[in-house]
C-alpha cells in the first residue's frame, strides 16, 4: 500500500514537473495564451472591483436615507418629544433626531439673515421636526413606504417627507450593471474554457505518436491524461497571475485620479482592490477553469487516440 | 500461452483480415509468422496486443480470454507484452534512457529500479554507451535495437515484433534475430512477423506462413512443412 502511495506520488509529481517543462519548451506560443487566459480573467475580476467600489460609494448615500416628519403647528415641544420617544421604539426605525421648532427657528435666523422680519412674526412658523433613521442598511421602497404610511395616518404628523427615488434608481442601475457584470463574466469564463480546451487538445494531437505508443506499452488514461491535465493547472495559474497583475496596476493607475475626484467632493473615498481573499477568489477560479477547460479536451480527444 | 481458435477478424470496411485461424503456441516458444503484404501477419499480432479486436472465435493470451477483457483494463493486459514495431516508433525528444524506461515508468517501478533495469536492457543490445543520446543521433539499427531493449526491459511474458528487420540490411537482421533467440531462451515467448521468408527458414523455428487472412503452411526447417 506504501509502494502504491509512493509510485502514485511520484508520477503526479513526474506530470507535474513535465508539463512545466513543457510550458516553458515553448514559450512564445504558451506565453501568449496565457496573456489571452489573463485578460479574460482580468475583466470579470475588474468588473467585480468596480462594481464593490460603486456599492461603496453608494452605501454612503443609502446611509443619508432619511425620512423627515414635520409635525402639526399645535404639537408643543414636550409632546413632540414624547410623540419622539414613541416612534423611537418602533423596530424599523434605528434612530431619530428631533429639532425642535424654537431651535429650528433660531438656525433659520442665524443662515439666512431675516432676523427682522422673523422678529415681527406674532408667532414661531417652524414645526416641530422629527428625522428619523431607518434600520436597513439600504434604500428600500416597499419598507420605506410601508414606515412613511404608518407614521403619516398619526395625528401629530403634519407632513413627510422623503427622497429616496434617485437611490433606487441607482441601486436598479447597480443591479443592471450586476447581471451585465455576471453575463459578461460567464461569457469570459466560457472562453477561457475553450481557450484552454483548444490548447490541450493542440497539444495531444501534437503527442498523438508518444500517447499511441504509451497505451501500447500499458498506459492507463489517467496516466496519459495526467500532464495534460497539469498543464490545464498551470494555464490556469499563470493565467490567474497576469490577471491579478493587469487589474492592480490598473487600480495603481486609477487610484491617484480617483483620490483627487473625491476630494474634490469632500470625500475621503479611496479605492478597494482586490484583497487576499479575492486574490484568493481569482487564483483559485482561474485554476478551475484550466483545470476543467483541460479535462474536457483531455476526455474529448484522449480517446481518439489509440494504437494503429 | 497464446491459442487461437476459430478466429475470425473482418474490418468495417468489409475487409476479412484473418479467416479461421487456429493455432497454439506454447510458453517459451518462439514462432515466425511469414506471408506477403496483407496475408494477415500484422492482424495477427495487432489481436494478441488488443490494438484491435476479433470479429469471431477465440483468443486466450496467458490464459485471458481475450473477448473478455474490458477496455478499461486493456493497458494492465498489455504490461504483460512487450512489441516492437517496424519503424521502431521511438520518442525522438526523449533520450535513449527515457525511451527505454517508457514501460517501467508506466508501471511505477521506483527510480532506482528503472535505472539498473534500463541499464541492463541496454547493456544486453550493445547500446549501454548511447543511453543519454537522442534516437536521430543512433543508426537505423541502433534505433532498431532500442526499440527492442524498450520491449523487453520490463520483462513481458510475450514478446510481439512486427517486421522488425524491414528497415535493416541482411547481416543487421541476421543479429536482430539472434537477439530475439536469447530473448526466447531465457523464457520469454516471442512472436515474429516477417516476409523474409528466406532468413528466417534458417533459424530452426516454428514458421506459419499465412495467405489471405488463413494459415497457407506450418512447420519449421527440420519437419516439413504441412499445408491446411
Amino acid at each position: 500500500m506504501n509502494q502504491l502511495i509512493k509510485t502514485w506520488l511520484a508520477q503526479h509529481a513526474q506530470a507535474f514537473f513535465f508539463s512545466l517543462g513543457q510550458y516553458a519548451k515553448n514559450p512564445v506560443n504558451n506565453i501568449l495564451t496565457t496573456i489571452v487566459i489573463g485578460i479574460s480573467l482580468a475583466f470579470p475580476a475588474g468588473f467585480y472591483v468596480f462594481l464593490s467600489n460603486a456599492q461603496i460609494v453608494s452605501s454612503g448615500w443609502d446611509n443619508a436615507v432619511e425620512i423627515n416628519i414635520f409635525l402639526e403647528t399645535t404639537i408643543d415641544e414636550q409632546q413632540a418629544t414624547d410623540f419622539a420617544n414613541q416612534i423611537s421604539k418602533r423596530n424599523d426605525i434605528a434612530d431619530i433626531i428631533l429639532i425642535k421648532k424654537d431651535k429650528a427657528l433660531a438656525e433659520y435666523k442665524k443662515l439666512s439673515g431675516f432676523t427682522n422680519v422673523l422678529d415681527v412674526l406674532d408667532e414661531n412658523p417652524f414645526p416641530n421636526v422629527i428625522l428619523v433613521k431607518p434600520t436597513y442598511k439600504y434604500f428600500d421602497e416597499s419598507k420605506t413606504k410601508h414606515l412613511v404610511e404608518e407614521l403619516r395616518v398619526m395625528p401629530e404628523v403634519d407632513n413627510i417627507q422623503y427622497d429616496g427615488k434617485w437611490i433606487n434608481r441607482l441601486a436598479k442601475i447597480i443591479d443592471i450593471v450586476k447581471l451585465v457584470i455576471f453575463i459578461l463574466s460567464t461569457l469570459l469564463a466560457i472562453a477561457v474554457l475553450l481557450i484552454v480546451g483548444n490548447t490541450i487538445r493542440l497539444s495531444i494531437y501534437s503527442y498523438r505518436h508518444e500517447i499511441e505508443i504509451t497505451k501500447l506499452f500499458g498506459g492507463t488514461d489517467s496516466f496519459i491524461q495526467r500532464p495534460f491535465l497539469y498543464s490545464g493547472l498551470w494555464y490556469g495559474i499563470f493565467g490567474g497571475l497576469i490577471a491579478w497583475i493587469l487589474v492592480s496596476a490598473s487600480m495603481q493607475i486609477l487610484s491617484g485620479p480617483v483620490n483627487n475626484l473625491s476630494i474634490l467632493y469632500a470625500s475621503n473615498f479611496q479605492l478597494t482592490g482586490l484583497g487576499l481573499v479575492n486574490t484568493f477568489c481569482l487564483f483559485g477560479f482561474a485554476i478551475l477553469l484550466g483545470l476543467l477547460g483541460s479535462w474536457i479536451a483531455v476526455k474529448r480527444h484522449l480517446r481518439s487516440v489509440e494504437p494503429k | 500461452m497464446i491459442q487461437f481458435t476459430n478466429v475470425f477478424m473482418t474490418y468495417p470496411s468489409g475487409n476479412k483480415a484473418l479467416q479461421n485461424i487456429n493455432l497454439n503456441i506454447d510458453k517459451g516458444e518462439m514462432v515466425y509468422i511469414s506471408g506477403r503484404s496483407g496475408a494477415g501477419k500484422s492482424t495477427l499480432l495487432k489481436l494478441i496486443n488488443l490494438i484491435d479486436r476479433h470479429t469471431r472465435g477465440q483468443i486466450i493470451v496467458k490464459g485471458q480470454n481475450l473477448e473478455r477483457i474490458k477496455n478499461n483494463r486493456i493497458p494492465i493486459f498489455r504490461r504483460n507484452i512487450g512489441f516492437i514495431f517496424q519503424n521502431h516508433r521511438l520518442l525522438n525528444d526523449r533520450t535513449i534512457f527515457d525511451n527505454v524506461a517508457l514501460p517501467l515508468v508506466i508501471s511505477g517501478s521506483s527510480h532506482q529500479e528503472v535505472k539498473r533495469r534500463v541499464q541492463a536492457a541496454l547493456d544486453k543490445v550493445d547500446l549501454l554507451s548511447k543511453i543519454n543520446n537522442c534516437p536521430m543521433e543512433l543508426s537505423g539499427g541502433e534505433q532498431q535495437r532500442v526499440g527492442v531493449a524498450r520491449a523487453v526491459v520490463h520483462r513481458p511474458a510475450v514478446l510481439l515484433a512486427d517486421e522488425p528487420t524491414g528497415n535493416l540490411d541482411p547481416a543487421l537482421s541476421w543479429d536482430m534475430m539472434k537477439l530475439f533467440e536469447q530473448f526466447n531462451q531465457v523464457g520469454v515467448t516471442v512472436l515474429i512477423a516477417s516476409h523474409e521468408l528466406d532468413m528466417i527458414k534458417h533459424m530452426n523455428k516454428r514458421i506459419i506462413i499465412l495467405n489471405g487472412g488463413r494459415i497457407l503452411a506450418m512447420g519449421d526447417n527440420n519437419k516439413k512443412f504441412i499445408s491446411h
